[in-house]
């Protein structure tokens, strides 16, 4: 085993260049895939924080009375997918409005209170499932079945944003998959390509060790283990690269980004997927040494 | 061998029907014209080439029915050397003689011992560290020979071992495998050198189209060159 080992890097080291391109190769391609690795992790992080953001106003009509207000919400609650409800009087969403505006706003709300607030009461709702708020908004909206008159005047979830939003992150989805799946494959034959130009410039060495008994196993191994270590080499640096890059961008960003309410993947998470690349590294040269070693053993 | 024909999938027929035994510490010249069938022989002996029909037995090993896994430890017992000497160039003489003792994943202390010990028999003591293209000739074929016998084959399989030497040398190849048919190897040599055949009188065994047409102990090389 010694032996193998040592004929292997001995080996690296003499194919030089042709080492050095196929690391370079199998570098270039994960670093590719690790970048968009995390790209579709970030997209999938904001997808889900806008997703799980999304909420529903339910206004309710003038003629509710504070009394039905409490009877009201225990209906809500009760209804199938709604996680949490709060009931906005009409003076405290004035408040709220009149933060929002700032400076600016307090001119043109002059007057709007008390009696002539023409805000409504208003229930803010949180659903379990992001993906069926149209189905929860349909049932808050079914409260008004039988009664009159409707207590519920209008719901408001904004319905086409956020079903083009499902849309949008599903697409990238699916392209980050096949992307990903395409430079994994790109690059196992560049690898596969690259230890069959190091076998054909050692058919010589392989016919006399075949000429003296050596049994294909014992062939087999150094070219197996060469593939590896350059696998291994090709996959650590540019998931090196990544890891301490990311970790310096989730460190730069932090404060503007959050400022806008955005936080990126952390980084822990973010490095044990980009760990896998290693041993997709590993398996890539592997599987290149061993396709192309196959073909020149048969006697 | 017996009955043992061979013919190439390009139509060529390299042998066609021959019957030979050879028994073990014989020494055996091989002769005949280029194209009659000699290296194919050779090639069949270490199970390089299978034969189309017949059978062949190699130290009471049957290579028709030796499974492919099996071949290595048959070419273990084989000893083989060429014309071109098919060194590798990026080793050493030393080195080019232990690889065939590593391949067999013999202990390293035993490789270094009789890596040094077959260095003495073909007298290059001195030239365990130097490159082949450092080497004559001569000095190259002595290195294929120790590669050869460094595992103590029963048979030594040499394809016109003095083709690319000139006269001097090739005596000195020749007493060197002499010395390890002494030594109670069985060798198998095709040649075309008349002097030497001639002089070092063994068995010759003579193929022509396929044939063996001759078959002498203490013959002579037969041909006019």
């Amino acid at each position: 085993m010694r032996r193998h080992i040592r004929e292997a890097f001995r080996s690296v080291w003499r194919n030089g260049w042709m080492s050095f391109a196929s690391i370079s190769s199998i570098a270039i391609s994960l670093f590719i895939l690790g970048v968009f690795i995390v790209l579709a992790l970030n997209v999938n992080k904001l997808a889900a924080d806008i997703e799980s953001d999304v909420e529903i106003q339910a206004y309710l009509d003038i003629s509710v009375e504070r009394s039905q207000i409490t009877e009201l919400q225990n209906a809500i609650n009760s209804i199938d997918g709604v996680k949490r409800s709060t009931f906005v009087s009409k003076e405290e969403g004035m408040e709220l409005l009149k933060e929002s505006l700032g400076e600016d706003g307090k001119a043109l709300l002059e007057g709007q209170e008390g009696d002539n607030n023409p805000l409504p009461d208003k229930f803010v709702i949180e659903v379990y499932e992001p993906r069926e708020i149209d189905v929860v908004a349909g049932r808050i909206l079914a409260l008004n079945d039988g009664v009159d008159p409707d207590p519920i005047w209008e719901v408001n979830y904004g319905a086409d944003t956020v079903r083009t939003l499902f849309q949008v992150t599903e697409i990238i989805r699916y392209i980050a998959i096949v992307l990903v799946a395409g430079l994994a494959l790109t690059s196992m034959f560049l690898i596969a390509n690259t230890i069959k130009t190091t076998i054909v410039a050692r058919q010589r060495e392989i016919a006399i060790m075949k000429l003296v008994g050596a049994t294909n196993g014992f062939i087999r191994w150094p070219f197996f283990l060469e593939g590896a270590i350059l696998g291994l080499i090709g996959s650590v640096i540019p998931v090196a690269i990544l890891a301490y890059a990311y970790g310096r961008l989730v460190a730069v960003t932090e404060l503007e980004l959050g400022l806008l309410q955005v936080v990126l993947v952390p980084t822990a998470e973010v490095w044990s997927v980009l760990v896998w690349l290693i041993g997709l590294g590993l398996l890539i040269g592997i599987w290149g040494s061993t396709l192309s070693v196959r073909k020149f053993l048969k006697v | 061998m017996q009955d043992v024909h061979k013919t190439y999938p390009d139509g060529g027929q390299a042998l066609r029907g021959v019957n030979v035994r050879i028994e073990r510490n014989e020494f055996v010249y091989i002769v005949g014209p280029s194209g009659a069938g000699k290296s194919t022989f050779m090639k069949l002996i270490y199970r390089e080439e299978r034969p189309t029909k017949g059978s062949i037995f190699v130290n009471g090993f049957n290579l028709e029915k030796l499974k492919q896994r099996k071949i290595p430890f048959v070419r273990r017992n084989i000893g083989v050397v060429f014309q071109d000497f098919r060194l590798l160039p990026k080793m050493t003489a030393y080195e080019n003689i232990a690889f065939a003792m590593e391949v067999i994943e013999a202990p390293s202390r035993v490789i270094k011992k009789r890596t040094q010990e077959v260095l003495e028999l073909v007298n290059l003591k001195d030239k365990g560290n130097a490159y082949p293209n450092q080497l004559s000739g001569g000095e190259q074929q002595r290195v294929a020979i120790a590669r050869a016998i460094v595992n103590n084959p029963a048979v030594i399989v040499a394809d016109e071992p003095t083709g690319n030497l000139d006269p001097d040398t090739s005596w000195d190849i020749m007493r060197l495998l002499e010395e390890i048919n002494f030594r109670g190897t069985t060798i198998v040599m095709a040649t075309h050198n008349k002097e030497i055949v001639n002089t070092m009188r063994k068995r010759v065994i003579a193929i022509e189209s396929g044939l063996i047409v001759r078959d002498q102990y203490r013959g002579e090389y037969g041909y006019e060159d």
